[in-house]
């Protein structure tokens, strides 16, 4: 099911440089047509390799304008159906629609701390260099699992 | 002067450590480093070919961390799971040092955000987002299956990249620059002294050059040709992204590769290639033929082919399929998840808040890692309370943390009881003997550290085995470029040269495109497209891909050979009309190199170790005699061929506990 873009919602986020889905597409599909040559309709994003969309949804949980859906695989997949979600801060609802018209809604959470708050080294004790050769990282929180050393048969 | 396409801007830069990709083994040697790196000022910096938000095998995020060994099990008990799922042949000291260290990073993981699934008092689930006890502290998991735990992860990605970013500061990560090789040292061929990529982005040529770099680029896809062709082609099981840059680039570089015979055809729910984990560890569910039988009952002394790998508790993952295909071959498919009367099961002995919950988390292990099985079960109203689904074994994939072992050859941990000679002839020279040779993690050329799925011999290291794996390489990296400090790094190769090499599919275009009216037919040239199905084709007919059931022999990987070779040959004449198809005429030729690999591996192994994964015709047996022992293999880029060798195997953890 690769992506399609919506000619009546894209703004081409706004004619900046970057557009949200060019930035995040892991496999370098999206593509803002700036002046409309390749697709009829300037300022707004594309999938300009649709065949090697891999459906991360990646570009569809971030566009801003909500522009981006998928149409499932032509190739395999009946038409009819889809699967589409809102991600907010600490959760995502996805609603889905079968080709026989029942719809489901759910919702899951995606994250238990305000988006940018991670504060990787708050708390945490320096490294100790004289360490640095033995097995252990430099902050352990009751996950290093020291292991028996019977076990180890050539010890 | 700003670049323009065919003439880009060069820009050098010397830093003393490169970090190359940004996934889950990057993003933990990310957050690792920066702390050992503090008050040593070395410089650090990070390269992806995409944005670490979203790059690599968990960008779509994942429904379960898929290691976790938990205070009740020993790392010795890991290391013997992933030594007999990879059919005897792993490195116990790789396998066992991970699992001292990876519930560490599955505490970080937990501690920035990710709500991980526990178990209450009453033995009832409640998601991660419910605020019970964490994990550090005590808090009991869900545990899909021994080594499993369940996650609401569909911002897995985001969270550790946000961690991994904010510990090496914005201005010392570059995003979509991709990485096409690696430069030797000037004064010594195996030493790695810099690595050379390209802005998809802007006309930008990027040199670097260090003292050491982490080259975790993940593993490689599509280079058998997939079982969707048209517009689903797109939807392989492994992430499209991923092209074997890892392994084709430390090759190159003179790095030592181990197992690259090895391989995963995961057997998934059919076309959407959905996770089945949850629907065998978690709801029961059985898979069986078309008629209702359960495949792996009905054909169960089939395991006894193969002693001791399938008298295990859990049989080996390709043995599972081995005895899938046997229905498969013999006329009896489709296979189905019988996924109807697994959830009326579970109805009987769950809680109505549980059953209640139960459809959404069928639902949501899909939807956290796998949206197009979702799209496929609502196109073709598939409810799974109501309607089973098919599965099918996909086409190949190569990669060395998820349930596979190839990769590369790397520096163990030295408590562990590793050997450090070796008993067979044959090991070229300059390679180092035994297991460990200093620096963790290092591979056998200088300076040149991996992680993830880069390396081999080991596997099912998984999204927290690949963070803690990628931390484990930060302290040894720190420590070498702290004993490496005076040691300056020199190009083998001028950069006017490497600009040109990375440009030649750029050039091609320029100079041959007017000769002919359509774009993409033109004798002077080939498409990255056309470069890519020409591979699939090859490995798909000759080298046991999905239109020979997986099977080879050596007379086909002779005609594989010589293909291959020429395939090589053109790819000199690969074209690139924009900054996109630069992109994929490099990753191809990453693939290339990874696929020649694969079937040299093969073709030297004379057994059949993965039985439906592979079988040598030829060959179709499991020889403990003779191949009980590591097959691995270096390249030479100057003569552009393999040399394989063997190596001993040892077991380090006794591996008869598994059958007692
Ligand atoms: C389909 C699938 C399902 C999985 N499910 C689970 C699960 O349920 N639970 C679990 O724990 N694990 C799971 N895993 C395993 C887990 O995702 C991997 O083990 C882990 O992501 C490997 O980490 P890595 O850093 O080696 O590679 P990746 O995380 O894939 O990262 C590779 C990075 O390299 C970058 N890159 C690639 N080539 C270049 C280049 N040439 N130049 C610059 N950058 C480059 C990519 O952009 C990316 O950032 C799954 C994996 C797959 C494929
Ligand atoms: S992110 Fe959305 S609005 Fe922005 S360019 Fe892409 S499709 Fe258009
Ligand atoms: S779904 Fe993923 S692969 Fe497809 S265009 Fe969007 S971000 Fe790219």
């Amino acid at each position: 099911m690769p992506t399609f873009v919506r000619t009546d919602k894209c703004d081409g986020c706004k004619g900046q440089d970057k557009t949200a889905c060019m930035y995040i597409c892991p496999h370098d599909l999206m593509k803002l047509d700036k002046d409309g040559s390749e697709t009829g309709h300037a300022m707004k994003a594309f999938n300009q390799e649709p065949d090697q969309c891999w459906e991360c949804y990646s570009c569809v949980k971030i566009c801003p304008q909500q522009a981006i859906e998928a149409r499932h695989y032509a190739d395999i997949v009946p038409l009819g159906g889809s699967v589409q979600p809102l991600r907010g801060t600490d959760s995502i609802m996805w609603t889905i629609k079968f080709r026989n018209g029942t719809m489901k809604r759910f919702k899951f959470p995606i994250r238990t701390t305000p988006e940018g708050s991670i504060d990787p080294y708050a708390g945490k004790p320096a490294a100790d260099m004289s360490k640095i050769s033995e097995p252990g990282f430099f902050c352990q929180e009751n996950g290093y699992r020291e292991g028996d050393r019977s076990e180890l048969i050539r010890v | 002067m700003a670049g323009e396409f065919g003439n880009p801007e060069v820009i050098e830069e010397e830093v003393d450590i490169l970090l190359i990709g940004g996934g889950m083994a990057c993003c933990g040697a990310a957050f690792e480093i920066m702390r050992w790196a503090e008050g040593t000022d070395l410089k650090i910096k990070l390269v992806d070919k995409a944005a670490m938000d979203r790059s690599g095998a968990v960008a779509q995020g994942l429904s379960a961390i898929n290691t976790y060994i938990g205070s009740e099990q020993d790392p010795a008990d890991y290391a013997r799971m992933v030594s007999n799922d990879l059919m005897g042949i792993t490195r116990d000291d790789l396998a066992y040092d991970l699992g001292r260290h990876v519930d560490e990073s599955v505490h970080l993981f937990e501690e920035w955000g990710l709500p991980i699934w526990k178990t209450d008092e009453n033995g009832e689930r409640h998601n991660g987002a419910e605020g019970l006890t964490p994990l550090k502290d005590g808090g009991k998991p869900v545990r899909s299956g021994k080594w499993q735990i369940m996650i609401n992860g569909e911002s897995y990605k985001w969270i550790v990249a946000e961690a991994a970013k904010k510990a090496m500061g914005i201005d010392n990560i570059q995003e979509r620059v991709f990485i096409v090789k690696l430069v030797n040292d000037k004064n010594d061929p195996n030493r790695v002294a810099g690595a050379v990529g390209f802005s998809v982005r802007e006309h930008k040529l990027y040199v670097y050059k260090f003292k050491a770099c982490l080259l975790a680029a993940g593993g490689c896809v599509n280079l058998f040709r997939p079982r969707s062709v048209g517009e689903g082609q797109g939807r392989a099981w492994y992430p499209v992204w991923n092209a074997g840059s890892t392994y084709a680039m430390a090759a190159e570089a003179g790095a030592e590769l181990t197992m690259m015979e090895n391989r995963f055809v995961p057997t998934r729910f059919k076309d959407g290639y959905g996770p089945v984990g949850a629907w065998f560890l978690l709801f029961k569910a059985k898979a069986t033929n078309a008629f209702g039988e359960v495949y792996m009952d009905r054909n169960k002394e089939m395991l006894d082919d193969y002693p001791p790998y399938g008298q295990a508790a859990v049989p080996a993952s390709c043995l599972r399929n081995h005895l899938m295909l046997k229905e498969m071959r013999e006329g009896r498919g489709p296979i189905y998840m019988d996924t109807v009367t697994a959830l009326a099961n579970l109805r009987e002995t769950l809680s109505p808040r549980e059953v209640k919950h139960l459809e959404a988390e069928a639902w949501e292990d899909f939807l956290d890692m796998c949206v197009g099985q979702c799209g496929i079960w609502v196109g073709e109203n598939i409810e799974p309370e109501k309607k089973n689904s098919e599965l099918m074994p996909t086409e190949p994939y190569l990669l060395g943390s998820h349930s596979g072992c190839c990769g590369i050859w790397v520096s163990g941990p030295e408590d562990v009881g590793a050997p450090t000679d070796e008993e067979y002839d044959g090991i070229p020279e300059h390679l180092p003997k035994g297991w460990n040779w200093g620096y963790r993690s290092m591979t056998t050329v200088k300076g040149l550290f991996t992680a993830g799925d880069g390396v081999g011999a080991s596997g099912h290291k998984f999204s927290s085995g690949s963070h803690a794996e990628g931390r484990m390489c930060a302290k040894s990296m720190v420590k070498f470029a702290l004993d490496n400090k005076d040691w300056k790094p020199e190009l083998d190769t001028p950069v006017d040269q490497l600009m040109e090499e990375i440009y030649k599919p750029v050039r091609n275009f320029i100079e041959h495109k007017d000769y002919t009216t359509a774009i993409d037919v033109n004798p002077n040239y080939i498409t990255p497209r056309m470069l890519q199905f020409r591979l699939q084709k090859i490995m798909d007919e000759y080298v046991a891909g999905v239109a020979t059931y997986y099977t080879t022999n050596s007379k086909m990987l002779e005609v594989a050979e010589e293909k291959l070779g020429m395939l090589k040959e053109d790819a000199e004449k690969m074209r690139a009309k924009d900054l996109h198809e630069l992109l994929r005429a490099w990753e191809n030729y990453h693939r290339i190199l990874t696929a020649e690999a694969h079937m040299k591996h093969i073709q030297f192994r004379e057994e059949s170790r993965y039985p439906g994964f592979y079988y040598r015709m030829d060959y179709n047996i499991v020889d403990e005699d003779n191949w009980k022992c590591f097959v691995n293999s270096v390249y030479d880029k100057n003569t552009k061929t393999w040399t394989c060798f063997k190596r001993k195997h040892v077991d380090l953890v006794d591996k008869s506990k598994l059958f007692k």
